[in-house]
């Protein structure tokens, strides 16, 4: 016996009421609530799969695969900073919080990320001797909640980045409902056991740009001008958003976009508030340009990345780097076919589990719960993360190289073409096969 | 609380750049003087942030932002009034404002005590997380909003929204409260908090009588969603 609806030919399925708006009704109906999961926008939204890259030919010679190197190295915080960031590889992992995920997954973030020699960073709710003690490179997070904010902390970051936004809610702040609440996350947080805990969506001692200002010199006072500062911001109006970073003295940017990953949040957030990373860094770079800061002052994004393709992409688009959170977490396990029986258990199932908020995870990862944590090992999870980012540089390098680049962010918008009137218009490069770049009127650029 | 002259170290930041007085006083946690007098501060920002010593140190003037932010066992006197984020997320330690504190004096700040002697502007103590805070005077809007642990205590009079969405820091206020925010309460003293009070009031040097105070703090009814509570968000 089973409640799923047959469907047969002449039962005309709505557009608008589709069976999974009739379910949301209906839940919303019974239960008074929105929904909250974890993950990030699952609608389609004009993205790098809508770009193609032009490999070189005849106007352009290419690299070869095997023997020509092609760098992958980066350096994030060179406008102030005494030690700037030297990565190996463009490609970071994003801020995410303990008490999202367990301890076992933090470790294993900061194992994998080490191996390849890139950063990894805390999240809301403070840093955890697991991943200090992992990741090489670390960056720290100065959210609004403050939540197990300390000087000494700082000192013992590689980075700070202030958040001011984040890609699945511009705009919204941060929650971590009470049933992943457990003693050491409510330690560290200076808040009670098993309540829910609210992260302001602004931060308490500035407001605007002027004060942010201020706030960074503040930060680079505690830290002795040592490590650089990051601004992370949500993609929404990315121009004067990175261009107001930039003026309260950034050492790099941080744009996610609306496909950026999220905790836990309104799913008619992640949904329906800001613009897609495709559309945002075009923008970003602008402001960049205009302030004669592109590559002096570093644009990291992130929002859906996936492969090397989608790197090689977002770096023709002129970030120096991309940052992955998503993507990372899957590559440690989440989502796993091998729990397919337990997610389904928890009505979802493998390739759909989103309710990272609920601290059921089987897998282990986005949980608090000693049981599952234990069923995850952070040392293969680290191996798996490093296969991963090993695997997505390679890519990277495949598609550089094929274009003719000795360093990744040699790559160009002259090496992309875009698939739709969309995505041409959004990133600014022509429709394949045209020189029409939608919305510049008839000019190229 | 306070040096002399003979004694302490004297930085005249008309002379000095803050980046190097911050320097000397963060040089000063490995040795070196533990007395230190800042003159002519102009209400420069970040003056004496990030200290991790049990450093003694007056400032004679006014100051700006962020001052003696994420203090460690430091004990400093400003003669004078001080900016937005006053002593933001202090650590241990004390810090005595002689005049007023702009906005979010001692936000977030997690140990120590922080004295206003004149009034505390609009959210005093916001997101505190176990810092005591005694201001003289009154209190803005939206203190001790989201307030975490510690205590506020208020001898004046408290703006609107006091101890909005509050956790579990408790507030004691002794002249009117505009208005209290989501979730704050009066509530009945005990022993604990009469003990709390008056030793706070001593420890800041405030002559009250502890009996004048009114308590607030949580009524813990927004700790766990509930939909029939979604008119007070």
């Amino acid at each position: 016996m089973t409640n799923e609806p047959t469907h047969s030919v002449g039962m005309r399925e709505s557009a608008l009421f589709d069976r999974n708006v009739i379910h949301e009704i209906q839940r919303k109906a019974r239960e008074g609530i929105y929904d909250i999961r974890g993950f990030g926008a699952k609608r389609k939204v004009p993205h790098f799969d809508d770009l193609l890259l032009l490999g070189a030919s005849v106007s352009r010679y290419p690299l070869e695969g095997y023997r020509e190197r092609c760098n992958t190295a980066v350096t994030l915080g060179t406008r102030y900073a005494k030690n700037p960031i030297e990565l190996d590889i463009p490609i970071t992992i994003a801020g995410m919080s303990f008490g999202a995920l367990s301890a076992q997954a933090k470790e294993a973030l900061g194992r994998g990320a080490t191996v390849v020699g890139t950063s990894t960073t805390t999240g809301d709710g403070g840093m955890t001797e697991e991943e200090r003690g992992h990741s090489e490179k670390l960056v720290y997070q100065l959210l609004p909640s403050r939540y197990g904010m300390n000087p000494d902390d700082l000192r013992r970051a590689d980075a700070i980045e202030v958040v001011i936004g984040q890609g699945a809610k511009p705009g919204g702040g941060g929650m971590l409902l009470g049933q992943k609440i457990s003693d050491r996350v409510a330690e560290m947080r200076d808040l009670p056991k098993g309540i829910d805990q609210r992260s302001s969506c602004r931060h308490p001692d500035w407001t605007g740009p002027d004060d942010l200002e201020i706030k960074i010199g503040e930060l680079r006072e505690i830290t002795d001008w040592r490590v650089p500062i990051y601004v992370k911001i949500a993609a929404s109006r990315p121009y004067f958003d990175v261009a107001l970073a930039v003026k309260s003295g950034a050492d790099v940017v941080v744009l996610d976009g609306m496909e950026g990953g999220t905790a836990a949040t309104q799913d008619v957030f992640i949904e329906h508030v800001g613009i897609p990373i495709l559309s945002a860094i075009p923008e970003a770079v602008d402001a960049l340009k205009d302030l004669g800061m592109h590559r002096e002052v570093q644009l990291v994004v992130s929002g859906g990345i996936r492969t090397g393709a989608d790197v090689a992409k977002a770096l023709a688009l002129g970030a120096d780097a991309v940052s992955i959170g998503v993507a990372a977490m899957i590559a440690l396990g989440d989502n796993a076919p091998e729990y397919q029986e337990e997610y389904e258990k928890l009505g979802s199932g493998a390739g759909f589990y989103d309710d990272w908020h609920e601290g059921r995870d089987p897998a282990g990862i986005s949980t608090q719960d000693e049981e599952l944590g234990k069923r995850f090992n952070a040392e293969l999870g680290g191996r798996r993360l490093a296969n991963y980012l090993r695997a997505m540089v390679l890519e990277t390098q495949t598609l550089a190289r094929a274009c003719g680049k000795s360093d990744v962010r040699n790559l160009e918008p002259e090496d992309l073409v875009a698939l739709t009137i969309e995505a041409a218009a959004m990133a600014r490069v022509p429709l394949a096969g045209t020189k029409w770049i939608p919305g510049l009127d008839g000019k190229t650029e | 609380m306070g040096t002399t002259e003979q004694t302490a170290e004297v930085v005249d930041l008309s002379e000095t750049s803050i980046r190097e007085l911050n320097q000397r006083l963060h040089d000063a946690a490995d040795g070196g003087p533990q007395a230190w007098r800042i003159t002519h501060p102009g209400g420069l920002h970040a003056i004496a942030a990030g200290i991790n010593a049990p450093l003694e140190i007056d400032i004679d003037g006014h100051v700006g932002y962020y001052c003696v932010g994420m203090n460690k066992e430091a004990n400093v006197r400003i003669h004078g009034s001080a900016g937005v984020g006053l002593a933001e997320n202090i650590m241990s330690g004390t810090v005595i404002v002689d005049g007023d504190a702009s906005q979010s004096a001692a936000a977030t700040g997690r140990g120590g005590l922080v004295v206003v002697r004149g009034n505390a502007a609009a959210r005093c103590g916001i997101s505190m997380k176990g810092v005591n805070i005694v201001v003289e005077g009154n209190v803005g809007h939206l203190s001790a909003f989201m307030a975490q642990k510690g205590a506020l205590v208020v001898c004046g009079d408290a703006g609107e929204a006091l101890g909005d969405s509050i956790y579990e820091t408790h507030i004691y206020v002794r002249g009117s409260v505009a208005e209290l925010g989501a979730d704050c309460i009066e509530k009945d003293f005990k022993e604990f908090h009469t003990a709390e009070l008056t030793g706070l009031l001593a420890e800041a040097g405030v002559d009250a009588d502890p009996a004048d105070f009114k308590r607030y703090g949580s009524a813990r009814e927004l700790y766990n969603f509930n939909i029939d509570n979604a008119d007070a968000y």
